[in-house]
This record gives C-alpha cells, sequence and structure tokens, in this order.
C-alpha cells in the first residue's frame, strides 16, 4: 500500500525545472501530482508518476539525478477537519513525518495527503489500524 | 623500515654523501654559469650582477647570480636562450601555457639522455620494474609529460601503452585488455578514470593496476587515498617543469614522504618571494632551481612560482637528495580573498574530506560591494542524493564547515548535479575571479 515516488536533484538555475517537465512530456508521462522543496542553493522535486521506472529512465537518460522512495498516501474528506484527523493518529502513534504534500483526488468530496516516514510499513500498519484510509498505486491512478 | 616493495636504486648518484654531492654540485655549477654566459640574456644579466664564472667559489656563492622568470622566456620568444647552435638540438618541447603565451624549451641529445635518465630514476624509486607495463596517459605534444615519461619508462626497459590522453572508457578499456601494471597520468585524471570505471560497475579488483606516477599538478594527500582506494594501486608524486627540464626534477620514493630532488643535476632554493631571501629551514617558500648539466638551455635560478618547503632530515630509502613536500600552491593561484591567503588546494582538501561530495569544484570570486564574494560550487556523488532536504542540507552545510575551517574564510556552497561541471585532462580550470576584469 505504499506508493513510489521519485525525486529529482535541481540546480537553483532558471530553466532546471523545465527541462525535467519537458522531459517527461516528451515520453507521453503525466503527473499526478509534484511537491518542490527549494533552498537559495539547490531544489528537490518529488514526483508521483503512474510509470515511475519509464519516467526515472527518461529524467536519467536527461542528466537528472533522480532516487525511488516509498511514501504513504492516504485518503480523507475534502472538509475542515479532514487532515487534522490523521495527523492526529500520527501523532498519537509517534510517527515522524519527513515531509507532506497535499492534492485533492478526482472526487469532489476526497483530498489526499502523501506522507514521507522514516519506516513507510510500520506507518501503513499504523494509519490502518486506526481506520485512516491508506490508498494504493491502484486506487491513486485508476481510482478503484 | 619496512617498504611495500623492494627498495631499488636506479643510479648511484642519487645515494652520494652530502659532502661527494656538494663537490659535484659546485664543479657543475661553475661549468653551468659558463655556459650560460654564451647565451645573450644571460651573459647581460651576469654583468649586471657583476658575476663572473670564477666568483663561484662555493654552493653559496650561487645567490649572487641573478634570478629568472617566466617573463624572461617570453621575452627571448622562441627559442633566445639556446647555449648551443640550433644544429645540435634535438628536440623541442613547450610549456603547458596555462598562463598565456606558450614558451619554448630545447633539448641536446645528451640533454634527452640526461631528461630520460632522471624519469628512470623517480619511476624506479616508485616501483617500476623492467617486466612492467606502463600505460601513459599524458598527452603526447609540446607538453613534457608524455614523452618525457614515455623514454623514462623505456630506459628503465619496461613496456609503454602510449595511451595519449582523451576518451576514458577507451582507456579502460586499453588498461584492462592489456593489463597494465602501471599509470601515468594527472591525478585528477586518475579520478575520472576512477569515476568512468564505477559508472562501468569496475571495481578496483577489475583493474590490473599496481602503481601510478602523477604528475603535472598539485593535488592532496587526502586525493592519493581516495585515488588509492577506487583504483587499487600505490600512488607516487613527482614533480617537474619544463622550463628546468619536465618530470624528473624530483620525485618520490617508497617512504612517500616528499619528493627527492635529484641534486646532482638541479639545485634547489626555497625563497620568501617577497624578499627573495631563503626562508627558514623546513618553512614553505617559491622554489627556485638552477640546472647543472643542462647542455641545450641552462637555467640559472628559474624562480617557479610554485611553494612548498623542503626536508633535509635523512630518508630510510637511502636517498640522499632533499625532499621536497607536496606543492601547496602557486605564488600566482594564490587567491587573496578578504585578505586571506586561499589556494584552491585547500578548498580540494575540504571536499575531500567529506562524503558525499565528489573532488570535482568551480571557485567563483567576486566582489559585489567592497567584500570578496566566494562562491564554490560542488558536485555531488549520485548515491549521497536524498529526496530528504534535511538530508542535503547537512551535507551542504559539512562542506561549508569544512572549507571554512581549512582555508579561514566563509564561502557560498553551491550543490551542483553530478557530471555538470566541465573535467579537464590536464590542468584543471577551477578558479573563475571576476574581480580581476574590474577596476579597483
Amino acid at each position: 500500500m505504499k506508493i513510489n515516488q521519485l525525486s529529482l536533484f535541481l540546480e537553483n538555475k532558471p530553466g532546471h525545472l523545465r527541462s525535467a517537465c519537458k522531459a517527461l512530456a516528451g515520453a507521453g508521462i503525466n503527473i499526478l501530482t509534484l511537491s518542490l522543496a527549494d533552498t537559495q542553493q539547490f531544489g528537490i522535486l518529488r514526483l508521483i508518476v503512474k510509470e515511475w521506472q519509464k519516467a526515472k529512465s527518461v529524467l536519467e537518460e536527461a542528466g537528472g539525478v533522480v532516487k525511488v522512495t516509498e511514501v504513504v498516501a492516504t485518503e480523507v474528506a475534502d472538509k475542515p477537519g479532514g487532515m487534522a484527523q490523521v495527523l492526529e493518529v500520527i501523532d498519537q502513534a509517534g510517527l515522524n513525518i519527513e515531509y507532506m504534500y497535499a492534492f485533492t483526488f478526482r472526487r469532489n468530496d476526497k483530498a489526499v495527503l502523501v506522507f514521507r516516514f522514516d519506516d513507510a510499513d510500520a506507518a501503513v500498519s499504523k494509519l490502518s489500524a486506526a481506520g485512516i484510509k491508506v490508498i494504493g498505486s491502484k486506487e491513486l491512478f485508476e481510482g478503484k | 623500515m619496512m617498504f611495500a616493495f623492494e627498495n631499488r636504486i636506479w643510479d648511484r648518484n642519487e645515494t652520494l654523501s652530502r659532502e661527494d654531492l656538494e663537490s659535484l654540485q659546485l664543479a657543475r655549477l661553475r661549468q653551468t654559469v659558463e655556459r650560460a654566459a654564451n647565451v645573450p640574456f644571460y651573459r647581460n644579466a651576469l654583468a649586471r650582477a657583476r658575476v663572473t664564472p670564477k666568483d663561484i667559489r662555493s654552493l653559496d656563492d650561487i645567490r649572487r647570480l641573478p634570478m629568472t622568470v617566466k617573463d624572461d622566456m617570453r621575452n627571448n620568444y622562441p627559442l633566445g636562450l639556446l647555449a648551443t647552435p640550433m644544429e645540435d638540438i634535438a628536440r623541442v618541447h613547450g610549456s603547458s601555457g596555462t598562463t598565456g603565451k606558450p614558451t619554448f624549451v630545447a633539448y641536446s641529445k645528451g640533454d634527452l639522455d640526461t631528461w630520460a635518465g632522471l624519469c628512470a630514476r623517480f619511476l624506479t624509486a616508485g616501483g617500476l620494474l623492467p617486466s612492467h607495463l606502463v600505460h601513459i596517459c599524458f598527452g603526447y605534444g609540446l607538453f613534457t609529460g608524455g614523452f618525457g615519461l614515455h623514454y623514462g619508462v623505456e630506459k628503465v626497459g619496461a613496456a609503454v601503452v602510449p595511451a595519449s590522453s582523451g576518451n576514458t572508457p577507451r582507456q579502460i578499456m586499453l588498461i584492462r585488455d592489456l593489463g597494465a601494471q602501471v599509470l601515468v597520468s594527472t591525478p585528477s585524471y586518475a579520478l575520472n578514470i576512477a569515476e568512468v570505471a564505477r559508472a562501468q560497475g569496475l571495481g578496483p579488483d577489475d583493474l590490473p593496476l599496481k602503481f601510478a606516477h602523477f604528475g603535472g599538478e598539485p593535488w592532496t594527500e587526502d586525493m592519493r587515498i581516495r585515488i588509492e582506494k577506487e583504483l587499487g594501486l600505490l600512488a607516487f608524486n613527482n614533480y617537474g617543469l619544463s622550463e628546468v627540464i619536465g618530470p624528473g626534477v624530483s620525485g618520490e620514493c617508497a617512504a612517500r614522504n616528499g619528493m627527492h630532488v635529484q641534486e646532482d643535476h638541479f639545485i634547489v632554493e626555497c625563497i620568501d618571494p617577497d624578499t627573495l631571501e631563503p626562508v627558514k629551514e623546513g618553512e614553505g617558500g617559491e622554489l627556485v632551481f638552477t640546472s647543472l648539466t643542462k647542455e641545450a638551455m641552462p637555467v640559472l635560478r628559474y624562480r617557479t612560482r610554485d611553494i612548498a618547503c623542503l626536508d633535509r632530515a635523512p630518508c630510510p630509502c637511502g636517498r640522499t637528495g632533499v625532499r621536497m613536500g607536496r606543492i601547496v600552491g602557486r605564488t600566482d593561484d594564490m587567491l587573496i580573498i578578504r585578505g586571506v591567503n586561499v589556494f584552491p588546494s585547500q578548498i580540494e582538501e575540504a571536499l575531500l574530506r567529506v562524503e558525499g561530495a565528489a573532488p570535482h569544484y568551480v571557485i567563483e570570486i567576486d566582489r559585489p560591494g567592497s567584500l570578496d564574494q566566494v562562491t564554490v560550487r560542488v558536485e555531488v556523488l549520485p548515491e549521497s542524493f536524498s529526496d530528504k532536504m534535511s538530508v542535503m542540507q547537512i551535507l551542504h552545510d559539512r562542506i561549508d564547515r569544512e572549507i571554512q575551517s581549512i582555508t579561514g574564510i566563509r564561502v557560498k556552497v553551491e550543490l551542483a548535479a553530478p557530471q555538470t561541471i566541465e573535467r579537464s585532462v590536464g590542468k584543471a580550470k577551477r578558479v573563475i575571479d571576476h574581480r580581476a576584469a574590474k577596476p579597483v
């Protein structure tokens, strides 16, 4: 029930983000969601795409440094308190969030929270046990 | 002292007693001054200094001789410093031209033989046996490195693969397929070979190399450790410059504690570049060389602009030549940042201490306001890239701290993606100083 996320190292220079996106576009790869972390000196682009293996080789062929990490996606109600409820479970379980980002799902009333934990497996079982809906790539990409 | 291999000595002159060496040096110095007086430039310089060959009564009298600098070579372009007729010249080489127009140096047949012998000495000191196969990836051309080492290897009786420079994957293929035990290159090119080999999935055990002889540019002890580990060999440092003869001025022995200057062929001085006075024993200073046996182009007190220190303590290998330490910088690549002297080699030393940073870097200096600002762009090793900002920040901060602790100055560190900083085959261009282009 984990999702493979791609991370790409970006130098903090004009055009670097665009050339990565262009490479993916050229290979017909659609980006489901992304998050960009940056400092003054460099950035890390995190991507969730369906064909992650293909995307990885496309980016690497374009000269990029890519790392694959497992992240945990949870589905929450797209309404006030939806995220707070998940965070409460995470707090109680003593899980440390390295970083997270969110996006709304295809259905209007749902949102997806993506978390990076140090131990993704432990997080999945603790979240599931507390009744949080953890979704896999099938649901994420096919809506099933 | 136990050495990692048999300590063999090529030439008996390498172990002369100090007394015998000095009387040989004095006799040869007098001959050199006489020979130099055939050259109009030196004749005038000697006249200005009011010195004649007869005035050289002891080795200390060398200090009465005029000094020679790079510009003197340029001003006598192309071959104005010949001490022999042109028909006695057997070969011409050129400086690598790091700073401006090339300068030419000429060799007589005797000089070429001397030179090959000098290279044979340090190659033997660094483990070369007649049975070895030596892969040379110095450029074969005007640069003295390729041909100098080539004839030295042949003098020893070993075999040469004159691979020359460029096309690293092909170099690796040749090394593996032909089974070279010895590598000759610049240290930065050896790092490039290691990097390409690693990308091909080849480790130190996949390469037949046992020894390497590096020269042509300054490098650090940390770099030696890294190259030795990655290529699985013992690396030796040698030193030379075309104006003096080329490689073979000095080289390391099995003790690897400094490079023995071939003092029966060169007198070395270590001076303060400002006062021109000798530095205190053991202190770093500019190296100055006088040739003792060169026929075609003798050189008097040539200021190398290379900074190193000299060690006169006895060496367990039995060679008696004074040992010079690594070149820690050049009087002209020394950067003055906010009043602090900084050498690019220090930045390199800092990077080699940080796991995850590649020793590929560019230093950019600017003065946006009144203060110098230094930016060091450093390549990150692919395996050290992380999706976690905290991990990358720690790497960044470690590089920052190491540079500050070694150089004493604060710099701005920029992480660069792997393979984005230009690799060089010869001397790496590592400093871009924007200050020079601006009015002060």
